[in-house]
């Protein structure tokens, strides 16, 4: 490539670096006896070993976009409420997806994904099948979050559970785990419940080491009276007597209330379409009902009206408690009006006895948390504890905090993908990859002839990486291969084939110096491993760039062509190279067969060196 | 293949070739001129920014016997905003209205299916809120500005700064290009536009870093030399490198061209066609801009160096010198590449160069001696 004149004298100064490259040749050469193999041993036992694990975890497809598989995706932007400038930070936006993804898979539907996307977009993707009309109004509606006492609460659905639930927590106190309890695990409340419970509960608590002030205790206490028992075992036959007294004493109407008894009694929230309607739309003002989940067992709950608003909420966190080693607990703060507030229903709630001194923490019309309250709360700082998970608390934390997010969100796009349409971009998708493959390989097996099976095999090798990869990625970080995607996929033959390009010419111009293939494929190899290296470095910066800084659609497109450009490297160090150092000790490329594509005399080379072995005679009476 | 891969070898041992940083100017000009053309383009018509941009709805049909004229007035109808519609290759139609904000947009589309006598399902719907596009476009820019900072840097360091600079002026060239044709021919910009533009990015800079690498390995030791300016030896890259060059281009082209079949033919618009027309109008930007522009720019800024001034005229002495005795080789070689190459445009260094190899012996000594 270099100097032409130069390089037959091998006297020149600038060859001296390649004099070098070549010296150490036969040691080369004899190291590639056995490295070749190796590589291309790895490379396929890589493939196997993926494809074997594409099996193995049964996807065996990669999952599909809602472009490809149809569906409705919506992109929802931030907006900064006003006042708010700082509003949109990670933290914010993760507690937006979480909450959004509570919505949307409470409808029944656990295929909906909701992420993140850039620093300021949540993208909803619903899949087609599901009622993407109702699906967008979840998420394009801002989350409630409301505290509202609790009237009365039943363990949901099969009676069976409902009796036992009753007795062992009026008796002993042992909390089965069977009596409702918030969004904490069940059992564990159950524990704490009997130390505390047994005994009066603010000296337990007190002893405990906490600000009686802050004590709230998330669960269900179990050292509930005789009366909250009754009302339990009372509730599913008949419960408006106990119940109906407490609706009438927070202002409403007597037959509205009596209404709203009937709707409890009648709510079985075991079943998910009554989850689903339970309580919605009910006005802040006015008692409702509601479903909740105590760890595995849903509760349905009849509620006060509103007494303090989530947006009241300052602030909410997960911390641990070290001082009295109570385990993980939930620490918020109210603003003035809300520690007002807060204080009124704590110093009523706390005079009350079980369920009726809890209250229910209410997101989107499903009771998260009922911790009962020991003491009233002035200060505007509260506490819930329970025997929290790290995860629960954190979680109940960032749903508090949602109350208090000073975001709202905006539709940016919408877009309605039928299946039909879905299937005919994918048809379309594969179609054009395929005539661009085919395309690509009768031209390389134009131009290149022999060497082509070389470039073709690569690129197959390259192709199958690629699809067993994106079909394991599905599942492991929710790859989803949309239009883009595929258009990078197919753009990224391109690249791939442009590697072999790159060697392949470098081989040639070898031989167009004189040299016999053997060392024609070494020598040329550390100088297309650079250019290759060097120019995929480039294209790799940009796609990393794109699926960094960009949106949308943009980055499933930057996402493949980084994959692909990445296996291009692996696939040319690992497999063509490996090939061609074994493909050049065959007689058909190495005595330059005039289909090989590595014919000396069609590349034009120069009368052989002194330094080749192969004598050239033979190839020239082949070719007469 | 075989005249193919004799061309390949004769620019090889550059007994032929094009002399592309001689005519640079020339280049240049018609670069410019497009360049100029191109913004000209921009500024006076605009690019066509599609709904994506503006905000609306687009909305596609599955086949349908209603005339696209009667389509369009049921959407301005149902929606109070001028509609477009085009047929596609599927038989259905697609709806473009702009100025529906999401949250109406549904009423719209119901609407229509009922106008339209097709299910609700059935058809689908892509509503771009108006600052949707916006946040894209905003976002690529942004992608862009960064991409070419990291670029010069890493150039700057893997090769040198001159060339990084010449990679970027390549990079805005193409750019530039590709917009102005978009905005000449009026087609649509889409977010499937902007990703093409985007690849180009690499693309243009892919191709430019695999003649720069050529370049940097034969312009080594240039200046231990008296044969060769720097000029002389970047366009023997640029010619050593052509069939990959050329191959490379061909073979990133084809699949976008079976993309823009696909995209454009079959299934009448969509994202594989905007994606794919704006990689092929770049691609081919690229190719051009990374021979004519890229390289004789390098030159250009190397031969400002003073190391290289020095050269190019220590070389020009020897030939001088060498001239008169060397005058009858170079025309009898000048005879047996002419007919290979007629448009070569500079006969003295391609005469030189296609002497026999044995010359080369004979090179080592001269060299040596002013040494």
């Amino acid at each position: 490539m270099s100097w032409p004149s130069a390089r037959p004298s091998g006297a020149g100064r600038p060859e001296r670096e390649y004099e070098k490259v070549a010296a150490p040749k036969k040691g080369r050469s004899a190291g590639a006896q056995s490295r070749p193999g190796r590589s291309l041993a790895l490379i396929l036992i890589a493939i196997a070993a993926l494809t074997g694990g594409m099996f193995a975890s049964g996807h065996t497809t990669p999952r599909l976009g809602i472009d490809l598989a149809g569906g409705t995706s919506i992109t929802l932007t931030a907006v900064n409420e006003p006042g708010q400038p700082n509003a949109i930070n990670k933290t914010n936006m993760d507690t937006a997806v979480e909450i959004m993804n509570r919505r949307v898979n409470g409808l029944g539907v656990s295929e909906t994904e909701v992420q993140t996307q850039g620093d300021r977009n949540i993208i909803v993707n619903i899949p087609r099948g599901t009622n993407s009309k109702e699906a967008r109004a979840q998420v394009g509606t801002t989350a409630k979050l409301y505290f509202r006492p609790v009237i009365q609460r039943d363990v949901s659905g099969t009676g069976a559970s409902t009796t036992p639930s009753a007795s062992p927590s009026t008796g002993s106190g042992a909390g089965s785990g069977a009596s409702p309890s918030p969004s904490s695990s069940a059992k564990a409340n159950g524990k704490q419940k009997a130390t505390s419970g047994s005994a009066s509960p603010t000296a337990s608590a007190t002893s405990q080491g906490r600000a009686v002030t802050d004590a709230l205790k998330a669960g269900s206490p179990s050292p509930s009276a005789a009366g909250s028992a009754s009302a339990k075992t009372s509730a599913k036959p008949s419960a408006k007597a106990p119940g109906g007294a407490s609706p009438s004493a927070s202002g409403a109407p007597a037959d509205a209330a009596g209404k709203l008894q009937a709707q409890y009694a009648a709510l079985d929230c075991s079943k998910p379409e009554q989850r689903a309607t339970a309580g919605k739309g009910a006005k802040p003002g006015e008692p409702t009902v509601a479903c909740g989940k105590d760890g595995k067992v849903w509760t349905k709950f009849l509620l006060g009206p509103v007494a303090v608003d989530g947006t009241e909420v300052n602030k909410a966190q997960a911390a641990y408690d070290t001082q009295s080693a109570a385990g993980w607990q939930v620490q918020m703060t109210f603003n003035s009006s809300g520690t007002k507030k807060f204080a009124d229903i704590t110093s009523q709630l706390a005079r009350k006895t079980t369920p009726q001194n809890e209250f229910a923490i209410v997101l989107d019309d499903e009771v998260v948390s009922h911790p009962y309250v020991q003491t009233p709360i002035t200060g505007g700082n509260a506490e819930i504890s329970g025997s929290f998970s790290q995860q629960d608390a954190q979680s109940l934390a960032n749903m508090l905090s949602y109350g208090a997010l000073p975001l709202t969100f905006k539709e940016s796009s919408v877009t309605t993908v039928t299946a039909a349409l879905g299937g005919e971009q994918l048809q379309a998708g594969l179609v054009a990859g395929a005539i661009g493959l085919a395309l690509v390989v009768i031209y390389l097996v134009v131009y290149y002839r022999g060497l082509s099976v070389i470039a073709v095999a690569s690129l197959m090798v390259s192709a199958s990486l690629t699809y067993v990869i994106m079909a394991l990625l599905g599942p492991t970080i929710h790859f989803a291969l949309n239009l883009p995607a595929v258009c990078g996929a197919i753009v990224a033959i391109g690249i791939t084939a442009d590697s072999f390009i790159v060697y392949f010419e470098r081989v040639r111009d070898e031989i167009r110096e004189g040299r016999s293939l053997r060392p024609a494929v070494e020598r040329a190899w550390p100088r297309a491993r650079r250019t290759i290296l060097v120019s995929d470095f480039v294209s790799f910066l940009a796609a990393a760039v794109l699926f960094i800084v960009t949106v949308g659609k943009v980055q499933g497109f930057a996402f493949t062509l980084g994959l692909t450009t990445l296996l291009d490297v692996v696939v040319v160090f690992l497999f063509t190279k490996p090939l061609l150092t074994l493909l050049a000790r065959r007689k058909f490329y190495a005595s330059g067969h005039r289909w090989s594509g590595l014919d000396p005399k069609r590349l034009g080379a120069k009368p052989p060196l002194r330094r080749t072995r192969r004598p050239s005679a033979p190839v020239e009476t082949k070719e007469a | 293949m075989s005249k193919l891969g004799n061309i390949g070898a004769r620019l090889h041992r550059g007994e032929v070739g094009y002399d592309f940083v001689g005519n640079r100017k020339i280049w240049y000009g018609i670069s410019i001129l497009i360049t100029i053309t191109a913004i000209l383009g921009l500024a006076v018509r605009g690019l066509n920014m599609g709904i994506e941009f503006q905000g609306g709805a687009v909305l596609t049909t599955p086949k349908t016997s209603v005339s696209v004229a009667q389509a369009e007035t049921y959407a301005q109808d149902a929606s109070g905003h001028t509609a477009v519609v085009q047929k596609l290759g599927t038989g259905g139609l697609r709806i473009q209205i702009a100025g529906v904000d999401t949250g109406k947009s549904d009423q719209v589309k119901d609407t229509l299916a009922k106008d339209l006598n097709v299910g609700s399902d059935k058809i689908n719907a892509d509503l771009v809120g108006p600052s949707w596009g916006q946040q894209i476009a905003d976002k690529a820019w942004e992608g862009l500005a960064i991409f070419m900072v990291l670029v010069v840097i890493y150039l700057a360091i893997a090769f040198e700064w001159r060339m990084a600079v010449a990679a970027l002026v390549a990079l805005v060239h193409d750019i530039t290009i590709t917009t102005g044709i978009y905005a000449l021919v009026g087609f649509e910009v889409t977010p499937g536009t902007v990703i093409g533009l985007l690849t180009i990015l690499g693309y243009s800079l892919y191709d430019t870093v695999v003649v720069f690498d050529s370049l940097k390995e034969q312009t080594k030791d240039l200046t231990k030399q008296t044969r060769w300016t720097y000029s002389d030896v970047a366009n023997r890259s640029i010619n050593s490198t052509l069939v990959r060059s050329i191959n490379t281009t061909v073979v990133a082209l084809l699949p976008v061209a079976g993309l823009l079949f696909i995209g454009g033919g079959v299934l009448g618009a969509g994202m594989l066609n905007d994606i794919s027309l704006s990689l092929f109008v770049g691609l081919a930007a690229g190719a051009y801009s990374s021979i004519f522009i890229a390289t004789p720019l390098v030159a250009d800024l190397k031969e400002r160096e003073p190391q290289m001034k020095a050269l190019r005229k220590r070389v020009l002495a020897k030939r001088a010198q060498a001239a008169a005795g060397e005058e009858l080789v170079a025309a009898r070689a000048d005879d047996g590449s002419g007919a290979g190459d007629p448009e070569d445009a500079a006969p003295a260094v391609v005469g030189q160069r296609s002497q026999p190899a044995s010359r080369g012996r004979g090179r080592g000594r001269p060299s040596g001696k002013r040494r």
